[in-house]
């Protein structure tokens, strides 16, 4: 076995040119999934028994929240990654991570507050998984500001994969939350062991959200790699011929 | 059709759940691709800065 495909990925410009390419194969999957998770969920689907035409929150409400935690993830295995083996290109690929993240955390929450009025009779509460997602939006915040704060690129990179190793502890907690805590939120009814408990019109509507939404993320994360890439790259006369200076 | 929009009576729930949702993908989109073009004009000037005054 040998390791050239993984030095390769700790080559800027090898990366740079990869993320080009693959860019559409995430694109256009995820666009072909979202509008055909949307025709399912608001027009196939049927109403739920208990929660009526509001359950169709769902099919956006559980992509932004499954977004929010999978991004994070990934975010923190970069720096790990990056802090560990010292390869700038995760670096690079955690500090692209944090706006796509911070930005489905709202998404998450607001749609979830619109779910839980009509639902719970509130706007908010400070329920378990409620408390734990709310804090996540605070660490991927963290991680930005601590990023801007620090005007050197490495020390920011370091600190801030610390921050984001460390903030990975909350990410079993908002998923456990309401299995170990009495919440008001409902269990897991796809992401479990045992088969999801759902009705295949609702479950593949669901399922196809679900994975056009991570491969929009796969997408929005390589057109910023490339951005990040650019900018840690000072010197290399490789930048010349991709901008065409 | 309007029994599609009214939703059963969650419309005031739902439609802003898609709207908000709809909106954080499209402000990705756009945040992406300005990132990475601010990235390149910034590179253009360096390489460009470099040249001028070796």
């Amino acid at each position: 076995m040998t390791w050239t495909w993984f030095h390769r990925l700790g080559s800027p410009p090898y990366v740079y040119a990869l993320a080009a390419r693959l860019t559409p194969w995430f694109a256009w999957p995820a666009a072909l999934l979202i509008l055909g998770g949307l025709w399912g969920g608001l027009v196939l689907a049927p109403p739920d028994y208990q929660q009526g035409e509001g359950v169709r929150i769902l099919y956006v409400h559980a992509p932004s929240a499954w977004m929010s935690l999978m991004v994070y993830t990934t975010m923190a295995i970069a720096g790990a990654v990056g802090l560990i083996w010292r390869i700038k290109v995760a670096h690079a690929v955690a500090a692209s991570c944090a706006p796509i993240g911070a930005s489905f955390t709202v998404a998450a929450l607001v749609t979830g507050a619109l779910w839980g009025k009509p639902m719970w009779g509130t706007y908010w509460e400070w329920d378990p998984r409620l408390t734990s997602e709310l804090i996540l939006l605070f660490l991927y915040l963290g991680y930005m500001g601590l990023r801007t704060g620090i005007e050197d690129t490495q020390r920011a990179d370091r600190a801030s994969a610390v921050l984001a190793v460390v903030g990975l502890v909350n990410v079993p907690i908002i998923h456990y939350s309401v299995t170990w805590w009495n919440s008001l939120h409902q269990a897991p009814s796809v992401m479990r062991l045992a088969k999801p408990s759902m009705a295949p019109s609702m479950l593949i509507p669901l399922l196809m959200m679900l994975l056009g939404f991570t491969l929009l993320f796969g997408a929005l994360l390589l057109v910023r790699l490339r951005g990040e890439i650019l900018s840690r790259e000072r010197a290399a006369s490789w930048i010349r011929e991709v901008v065409g200076a | 059709m309007s029994a599609f929009f009214d939703m059963g009576g969650y419309a005031a729930f739902v439609w802003p759940a898609y709207g908000v949702t709809f909106a954080v993908v499209v402000l990705n989109i756009v945040w992406a691709r300005q990132s990475l073009g601010r990235a390149r004009q910034d590179a253009r000037r360096r390489l460009d800065a470099r040249a001028e005054a070796p």
